[in-house]
């Protein structure tokens, strides 16, 4: 088992021609990811990469059963597409564009409330069931089946987490990176939800940020209702006040969103909280 | 990007948001003239003089090495230029630009506001923000005006008030009246406010804005409702809808280092620790930040270099990391995903070359695609770079390189 996606989802993907959306979509498809077409408006009717390309997302769930879908435009155009693919019934929309304006995520949060459609992100490197279906641009080779539920604000250090795990026999149920924006569709607390209500998971991998409040959020739901062992890191133990570190969401604003906060609340709720970023996979096995 | 109070207020008085009025001034012949100006409109000969940095506390902090005060009263407009000399060029230390200070390169010469009247003036706080838990915005307000909201929300979090926006039907007339008649208003100075806070909320969200924090909001004697500070952060990922707000960036303002990386695509951000590092991902920039610190070491700086990492990128980050003479160690930190690690090595190798007098040791982690013949390639390059491959392996190196350095 897995969440969210598996080798049964039907990817469309937002954006398909352009540069970004051709690599990304070529990785995809030669990890296995069943990929049924793409969307650039203007272009449908074309094929591109073997696949169909559509006009519009509707038309791809109409001809080509497109369920699950991943979007590369451009951030002015981004929120434009995750509320086109939420209006044409895609279940799971995962958004990789970084830099869209936060006034738009408002307002497509806002349009999402009464909609099926689950967000993953923006600004975030998607979601992966390994060798299964990558809706992402991370590095497949270093995913590897098995127990584990990873999901994190960042990209490269969830390669590194998962690299350890991996290097320990530790594989992954599936890894979710949320993203690190202010506004992101998914959030810490809804992924370890599906990862506790997930019965293949035997354990969670929690990686989060400074900024925020996601992390004590799901820290005290885990406290509540976790069943399963939960590893946590939080980056920025060093990150000054005031100073936007990379992602959009990363910054300490108040007292609540430094490292050092948030870390006592997960340690506090019972979560297995590391120092190291090095000691994630190692602490992970020895909890399990 | 924040803007200074000046360009704020020219925003928001743009909007219809009522401001204390005044004008900018670099020198004080153009203060005098301001000045005059200023008693014109405002039928007047007191005023006041703004240092104009991007930072708080300036009416505390004082000009480094004087017991100049970054905000004065001028009884005159010669008193005003007087002032202006005084604080234009000199180094405005406040508790929030660090020892470091702030130099001054402009003033704000603005109406005495505090002016005798019917009415004893009072001073409220507003703030509009994005509340990223209810993913709404929010407007913040308090009777508490002119002090510091950290401190009424650790002290009288009671009297903090919050009235969240309906992203579906935006910001009510019934919400700024429910905020006029919190903060205890009647009459003009009601009606004042209703206007005062609706246009301040739509001045916030038709400029993209991250945070406008209005603070004081005065009442003045004659009951009149105006801005007389103001502080605004615009979202960065929307400037691109404002090509006018994003003329406003004052690079006088950022650290030069920032600049220069700014150039190259980087993500830099200085720091003031002893350990330089070059990572790829926001997320393990930090983490190497935090890594650096449990071996010992302090962070120097915080520098993505995004999704590629290449010859030129590598050479751009090594030359700003070295350009601080604080820095004793660097830490290179990627996890080759897409980006192969030995085509990293080989820009780590070709950079440091080009450099050529590296005086500092150098620890290269890489890890991912082809990390085994990355470590070969920098190992077999003769310079004196250290490797690794675990991100462990470079904790512990940058411990042996820091503890060698402290004994030589």
């Amino acid at each position: 088992m897995s969440i969210l996606v598996n080798k049964d989802s039907r990817i469309v993907v937002q954006g398909f021609t352009g540069n970004e959306g051709t690599f990304h979509a070529s990785q995809m498809i030669e990890y296995g990811t069943r990929v049924v077409g793409g969307v650039t408006p203007g272009k449908g009717g074309s094929t591109h990469l073997d696949r169909p390309v559509f006009n519009t997302v509707a038309a791809s769930v109409k001809e080509a059963g497109a369920d699950v879908s991943i979007i590369f435009v451009p951030p002015a155009f981004a929120a434009d597409a995750i509320m086109e693919a939420a209006d044409a019934g895609i279940k799971v929309i995962v958004a990789i564009t970084e830099g869209i304006p936060t006034r738009d995520m408002v307002k497509v949060k806002h349009y999402l409330a009464d909609k099926k459609a689950r967000l993953i992100g923006p600004n975030c490197p998607g979601i992966i069931t390994p060798e299964e279906a990558k809706i992402g641009i991370m590095p497949g080779f270093i995913f590897k089946k098995g127990h584990i539920g990873v999901v994190s604000k960042s990209g490269t250090l969830t390669y590194e987490a998962v690299d350890q795990l991996t290097k320990l026999g530790l594989g992954q149920t599936t890894a979710i990176g949320i993203g690190g924006d202010p506004i992101i569709g998914t959030t810490t607390k809804e992924a370890v939800e599906l990862f506790m209500a997930d019965p293949e998971t035997a354990g969670i991998v929690m990686i989060g940020e400074i900024g925020g409040g996601m992390e004590a959020e799901a820290a005290h739901w885990i406290k509540a209702h976790g069943t399963k062992p939960v590893v946590g890191f939080i980056a920025g133990q060093t990150a000054p006040p005031g100073r936007r570190m990379g992602h959009a969401g990363a910054i300490v604003g108040g007292k609540d969103d430094t490292a050092a906060a948030k870390m006592a609340i997960m340690a506090e709720c019972g979560i297995h909280v590391v120092a190291s970023p090095a000691e994630i996979g190692q602490r992970m096995k020895e909890v399990l | 990007m924040n803007i200074h109070e000046y360009q704020a207020k020219e925003i928001l008085k743009k909007y219809g948001v009522a401001v204390q009025g005044g004008f900018v001034a670099e020198t004080p012949e153009q203060a005098l003239e301001a000045a005059r100006k200023v008693k014109e409109e405002f039928n007047s000969d007191w005023c006041v003089v703004k240092a104009q940095i991007h930072a708080g506390g300036r009416g505390k902090g004082k000009i480094a090495g004087t017991e100049h005060r970054g905000v004065q009263v001028a009884k005159n407009p010669e008193q005003a230029s007087e002032i202006a000399g005084n604080l234009l060029g000199g180094t405005l230390v406040t508790i929030q630009t660090g020892a470091a200070g702030k130099v001054v390169n402009k003033v704000l010469v603005a109406q005495d506001v505090f002016y005798p009247g019917a009415q004893e003036p009072k001073e409220y706080y507003m703030s509009v923000l994005l509340d990223r838990q209810t993913k709404r915005n929010v407007i913040i307000y308090t009777t508490e005006g002119g002090m510091d909201i950290e401190e009424v929300a650790e002290n009288h979090p009671e009297k903090i008030h919050r009235e969240w926006v309906d992203p579906g039907v935006g910001f009510q007339p019934f919400q700024a009246r429910k905020i006029a008649f919190n903060l205890g208003l009647e009459g003009k100075a009601f009606k004042e406010m209703v206007a005062f806070v609706t246009a301040l909320y739509k001045a916030y969200e038709e400029t993209d804005s991250a945070m406008f924090e209005i603070n004081p909001v005065l009442k003045t004697s004659d009951d009149r409702i105006i801005a007389v500070d103001a502080k605004v952060n615009l979202d960065d990922n929307a400037l691109y809808r404002h090509p006018d707000y994003a003329a406003l960036r004052d690079l006088a303002e950022e650290d030069p280092t920032e600049v220069e990386a700014g150039k190259y695509n980087l993500n830099y951000v200085k720091l003031d620790g002893n350990v330089g590092c070059m990572v790829n991902g926001a997320g393990l920039a930090m983490a190497t930040m935090d890594i650096i610190k449990l071996s010992g070491g302090e962070p120097a700086n915080f520098l993505d270099v995004g999704g590629t990492a290449n010859a030129e990128t590598v050479e751009a980050g090594f030359r700003i990391i070295m350009s601080d003479p604080a820095v004793k160690a660097i830490l290179i930190n990627i996890f080759g995903g897409i980006v192969r690690c030995d085509r990293v090595a080989n820009g780590v190798v070709e950079a440091y070359k080009k450099i050529g007098d590296v005086k500092i040791p150098i620890i290269v982690r890489l890890q991912g695609t082809n990390a085994v013949e990355a470590k070969k390639i920098i190992d077999e390059s003769g310079l004196k770079v250290y490797s690794a491959i675990a991100l462990k392996d470079a904790a512990d190196l940058v411990k042996q390189v820091l503890s060698e350095n402290s004994a030589a």
